[in-house]
Parts: C-alpha cells; sequence; structure tokens
C-alpha cells in the first residue's frame, strides 16, 4: 500500500513539476506585468523629471536617454520662497497633527476600551457616526469660528482639531487593539495600587506600540497630503504647505516648466515614499486589521 | 454576611464611580472635541443654511430659499450627476479590482508581499497634488497614454480637456487606488476557514462554484464594510477635481464634483449659507446611501454562526 503511494506520488511528481512551474512562472509573469502596468504612471513621473523638456512628450519611454538634474535645481527656486520652505512647513504641521492625534486619541481609546462608565455604548456609537460626517458639514462654521478668532493664516486649525481626537477613526483603531490586551496584566497593575493613569501610561500604552505606530504614519501621510484644509486657511505663501507649493506649478504653468513640475512633483512624494519603505509593517497591517481607507 | 456584602457592593460602587470619573477624565479632549468641532458646527451650519451669510454681514434668515434655489442652479445639478456617476462607478470598479487583486494575492505565491507592497503604493500616493498634476498631463494630448496607444495605431483624444472623457480620467485615477481595499479582502480571505472550501470541492463543486456558494458570501462582511467605507471617500473626493480642471470643475462643468462646487460657492464667492445648505445636502446623501446598505445588507450580508460582529 504504502509503495504504491509512493510511486504514484513520484509518478505525480514527475508529470506534476514541469506542468507546475510553467504555471507558477506564468502566474508570476502576470503578476510583474501588472505592477509595472501600476506603477507606469509613476516611473513616468520619475523619468520625466530627469529629461530635458522636449524629451517628455516625445515618447512614452520610462527609461531616460540621459539623466539630468536641473529641473531639480530650477523647481526648487521656482516659486519663492523655495519649496525647501513648503517642506518644513508642512513638516511642522505633520509633527503637530501626529502628536495631536496620539495623545487625544490615545486617551479616549482608553476609557472606551478599558473603563466602564455611564453612556459608554451611547457615546461609542456617537464616535463611530462620525467616521461617516463628511468633513463640509463641519467646515464652513469651524472656518467662521477660526477666522474670528484669528487663526487664518497660522497652523493652529490644521493642528488644534486633531489634540481634541477629531480623528474617530484611529480612536476605533486603538479601541480595538487595547481590547485585545489580557486583563490579567490591568488587573494585576491594580492590585499593586496603580491608579487609572498609571495603568494607561505603564502598562497599556507600551503594549499599543503598534497601534501608536499605524496611527502616526498614516496621521502623517494623510496630513502631508491635505489639500482642503490649507487652501481654506492658508493665504500666505510663506506659509504654504507642499500641496499648495505644488499647486502653484499648476496656476503657473507655461510651456518650459512641465520638468519642473514632475520634479518637484517626485520631491513632494519622497516623505511619503520613505515611510512605506519603513513602515510598509505598519500600513500593510493598519489597513488590513481595521480598514483605514488608506 | 449582609454587612460583608454591604461592604463589597459599596466599596464596588464607589470603585465604578471612581472608574466612571476616571474614564470622563480620559475623555476630555474628545468630548471638547466633539462639542466644538463636530456637533456645535453641524447645528450651525444646519442654521446657516437658512441663512444669507457672506462671512461680513450678520447671518440673514431666508427659510428654505437655499435649498429651493439648490434645485433651481443648473450647475448644482451638474455637480450631483458628476458625483453619482463617479460614486457609482468608481466604486464597483475599485472593490472589483480590488477583490480580484486579492485572489490573485492569495494564492501563496513566491514574492508575495513584494507584490502587495507595489501594489499597494497607488492608494497611498494616489490622493495628493503631486499625482494629479502627473495624471493631467499623463492624459494630455501628447501625454504617455496617447504616446503608448499610438504604438498600436490608435489615435487618442485629448482626454482632459474633452468633457466625454475627462471625467472618465478622474474615474481611472480612483481605481488605479485599489490597494488599501485590496489589503482589506485579502486579510477577510485569510479568515476564510480553508475546510470548507475544500468540503466543497469534495462535494463536486467547481472553482467559480466554490467562490460563488463559498467564498463570496464569507466575505460578505467584508465587501459590505469595503462599500460602505469607500462610498463614504468617494462622496468627499475633492483634490482630483480640483487639481485636474484647475479649480474650475471644467470642461464644460464635465469634472466639478460636489465638495468642488460646494468649496466654490463658500470660499470662493463667500455664499456660505448656499454653501452650508449644500453640505447638509451631501450629510443626507451619504446618510441615505448608508442607510439602504444596512438595510439592503441583511438580505446579502451572511454572518457565520458565532461570529459575534
Amino acid at each position: 500500500m504504502r509503495t504504491t503511494e509512493d510511486t504514484t506520488n513520484v509518478g505525480q511528481r514527475q508529470t506534476g513539476k514541469p506542468h507546475n512551474a510553467v504555471k507558477s512562472f506564468a502566474w508570476q509573469g502576470l503578476m510583474v506585468l501588472l505592477c509595472v502596468a501600476m506603477m507606469y504612471p509613476l516611473l513616468w513621473m520619475l523619468r520625466s523629471s530627469v529629461v530635458p523638456e522636449t524629451e517628455i512628450f516625445s515618447s512614452p519611454s520610462i527609461i531616460p536617454s540621459s539623466v539630468s538634474f536641473e529641473n531639480y535645481a530650477k523647481g526648487w527656486d521656482a516659486n519663492p520662497p523655495g519649496f525647501g520652505r513648503f517642506l518644513i512647513n508642512s513638516l511642522i504641521v505633520c509633527v503637530g497633527t501626529v502628536l495631536g492625534n496620539l495623545v487625544s486619541c490615545t486617551l479616549a481609546a482608553y476609557a472606551f476600551a478599558r473603563l466602564r462608565f455611564p453612556f459608554k455604548g451611547m457615546l461609542f456609537a456617537a464616535m463611530l457616526m462620525t467616521v461617516m460626517i463628511p468633513s463640509h458639514a463641519t467646515l464652513i462654521p469651524q472656518y467662521i469660528v477660526f477666522s474670528e478668532i484669528g487663526w487664518v493664516n497660522t497652523y493652529l486649525p490644521l493642528i488644534i482639531p486633531k489634540l481634541l481626537a477629531t480623528d474617530a477613526f484611529f480612536i476605533f483603531l486603538l479601541v480595538q487593539f487595547m481590547r485585545g490586551i489580557p486583563n490579567e496584566l490591568t488587573e494585576a497593575a491594580e492590585i499593586d495600587g496603580c491608579g487609572h493613569w498609571r495603568t494607561f501610561s505603564r502598562i497599556i500604552l507600551p503594549l499599543t506600540t503598534p497601534a501608536l505606530a499605524t496611527t502616526a504614519v498614516f496621521t502623517f501621510i494623510w496630513t502631508y497630503e491635505d489639500f482642503l484644509a490649507p487652501l481654506i486657511y492658508l493665504a500666505d505663501i510663506n506659509a504654504y504647505t507642499v500641496p499648495l507649493g505644488l499647486r502653484m506649478f499648476m496656476n503657473a504653468m507655461g510651456n518650459s516648466s512641465y520638468g519642473q513640475l514632475f520634479a518637484m512633483s517626485v520631491v513632494s512624494l519622497v516623505p511619503v515614499f520613505l515611510i512605506f519603505v519603513f513602515f510598509q509593517r505598519q500600513l500593510v497591517e493598519g489597513v488590513a486589521t481595521t480598514g483605514l481607507k488608506g | 454576611m449582609t454587612a460583608k456584602t454591604t461592604m463589597k457592593v459599596r466599596h464596588s460602587t464607589r470603585r465604578s464611580r471612581s472608574e466612571a470619573r476616571a474614564a470622563y477624565a480620559f475623555l476630555i479632549p474628545w468630548i471638547v472635541g466633539m462639542v466644538a468641532l463636530v456637533l456645535g458646527p453641524m447645528v450651525a451650519s444646519l442654521y446657516l443654511s437658512f441663512t444669507n451669510y457672506d462671512l461680513f454681514t450678520t447671518p440673514d434668515w431666508i427659510g428654505t430659499r437655499n435649498y429651493s434655489s439648490l434645485v433651481a442652479d443648473p450647475r448644482y445639478i451638474q455637480s450631483l450627476k458628476v458625483t453619482f456617476t463617479y460614486v457609482l462607478v468608481s466604486v464597483p470598479l475599485r472593490l472589483a479590482a480590488a477583490l480580484g487583486l486579492a485572489l490573485l494575492l492569495n494564492r501563496n505565491m513566491r514574492g508575495m508581499s513584494i507584490y502587495r507592497a507595489i501594489l499597494y503604493l497607488p492608494s497611498l500616493l494616489g490622493g495628493s497634488v503631486a499625482v494629479a498634476l502627473v495624471w493631467r498631463q499623463l492624459f494630455g494630448r501628447e501625454g504617455a497614454i496617447n504616446q503608448l496607444l499610438s504604438l498600436f495605431g490608435i489615435q487618442g483624444a485629448n482626454w482632459i480637456a474633452e468633457p466625454d472623457y475627462s471625467l472618465g480620467t478622474i474615474i481611472i485615477l480612483a481605481v488605479w487606488q485599489f490597494g488599501s481595499p485590496a489589503i482589506i479582502f485579502l486579510a477577510g480571505l485569510r479568515e476564510i476557514p480553508k475546510e470548507l472550501e475544500e468540503a466543497a470541492q469534495i462535494d463536486g463543486a467547481g472553482k467559480l462554484r466554490v467562490f460563488r456558494s463559498v467564498t463570496l458570501p464569507m466575505l460578505s462582511p467584508i465587501v459590505f464594510f469595503n462599500l460602505v467605507m469607500q462610498t463614504i471617500v468617494a462622496f468627499q473626493a475633492f483634490t482630483p477635481s480640483y487639481i485636474i480642471s484647475k479649480g474650475t470643475g471644467g470642461p464644460l462643468d464635465s469634472t466639478l464634483f460636489y465638495t468642488l462646487y460646494l468649496y466654490i460657492k463658500g470660499f470662493t464667492e463667500y455664499k456660505m449659507g448656499y454653501a452650508s445648505a449644500m453640505a447638509w445636502v451631501l450629510v443626507a446623501i451619504i446618510a441615505t446611501f448608508t442607510a439602504v446598505y444596512f438595510i439592503s445588507s441583511k438580505r446579502w450580508v451572511f454572518y457565520a454562526a458565532g461570529d459575534d460582529k
């Protein structure tokens, strides 16, 4: 019995192996093709940023005939105060929003995930509901108030809402994560005399690090790419963030600045790309576990 | 005995009261934000939607006139058409592409995590101004798409500048970002017990039948979740239409998204009351879509027994 089974297996392997190899080769080929097609717009942008103006629209190739960084040098200073300034401005806003979200969302998440209190179910449902509310419903009154108190042309309207836990999505993500921490750990801490604050800061917070990383990474990227809020609140060029700096290329685009446009587009994507490379796991797992819109 | 229990009860109520106090302390930032930045503004914008308000003079109560002007505003009707087309075409296409990719990646092939990462990248970058600007050039008259088409002897149109195609380019941009729903689908596919599909195969079901009768029902909660989230996000799309149409919604208002028109009314014409009415109609539209999804979900979303979701 055993021998026949072995021989059939061997037989299968002999006939099956070349077939499987061809099949898996075909699948790999299909995936590579799909990846190239998906990456094409980005590769085309990269190539167009390093070639002379005349070459950009003369061929659809993604391989440059020669490489020059002239477009980068020109584009960097094309719109005073310069792209460096826009990057620094964006960085300031991003650091503010990341810190804001980390602090406010973890505090709220701890209460929802680990504590019992009256009206908890109702408040939690209300929190989830806010995910559905389009930002436009609150945009106009927020703008009126922020302009009344003189916050237009500052970064406060972009950062303060994050300090007040308005990104319900991250509260939800952190709640899900904190619920998974075993009760024994916090009970032991309570027996040792830890209050809620110490339980939160010494036990829960360190164990929540992966979800905190996901929150930080997504907050950074969404803030960095956000266009509507800066468009509304920032009128002074010196305060512009990267998306507004890029928009200037759209408005001022003559026939001779496409290369610069592409070069600065590439520069603007570098921070997001670096985060993608270094925090790929947090990004993918963040999306997989809670369905962040990404 | 009784003394002991009352002590215990008293102790536990005191404990639960202190727990409630602590909870509300932790919730202070969220409650302030909820009242000052969500509920307050929503009530305020509901009020403003019944007024004439230009930001500089006091709001002037005009009843439902903003809402009746909306119905009579051809540009508003156009923005509704554009947005509904965008949502109803791009969301199903994006989800179909996402599900297809997830099924491909679920085969446990070599290099899976690399492919997953690469195909996810457009989702991460696609919402940016940079990509929208690139899209504008990619689909321009002399852009790479037409260059590629000419290799096959096809004379491409001026995709961005012709009203028949301009919205299509933005829909393609949206579908291109199918990576994040794909990752969610993939995570869902991993949760389906292998035995179920194997059992169906042993019963003689073909691959298509297994997919339709086992995989898809098991995946339906994820389909539902993705559908709800992607619809909500799609209704709020703004950056691509702003950048690709240079802030005008053109050509011929063919890319005048709802949010873009709201922005134009509110922040370039300072018709804050009108824009607030628009915002509230958008809230109602999204709420209706979500409600319809939830009601219909009883018919097509399958929750496995013992699943407490």
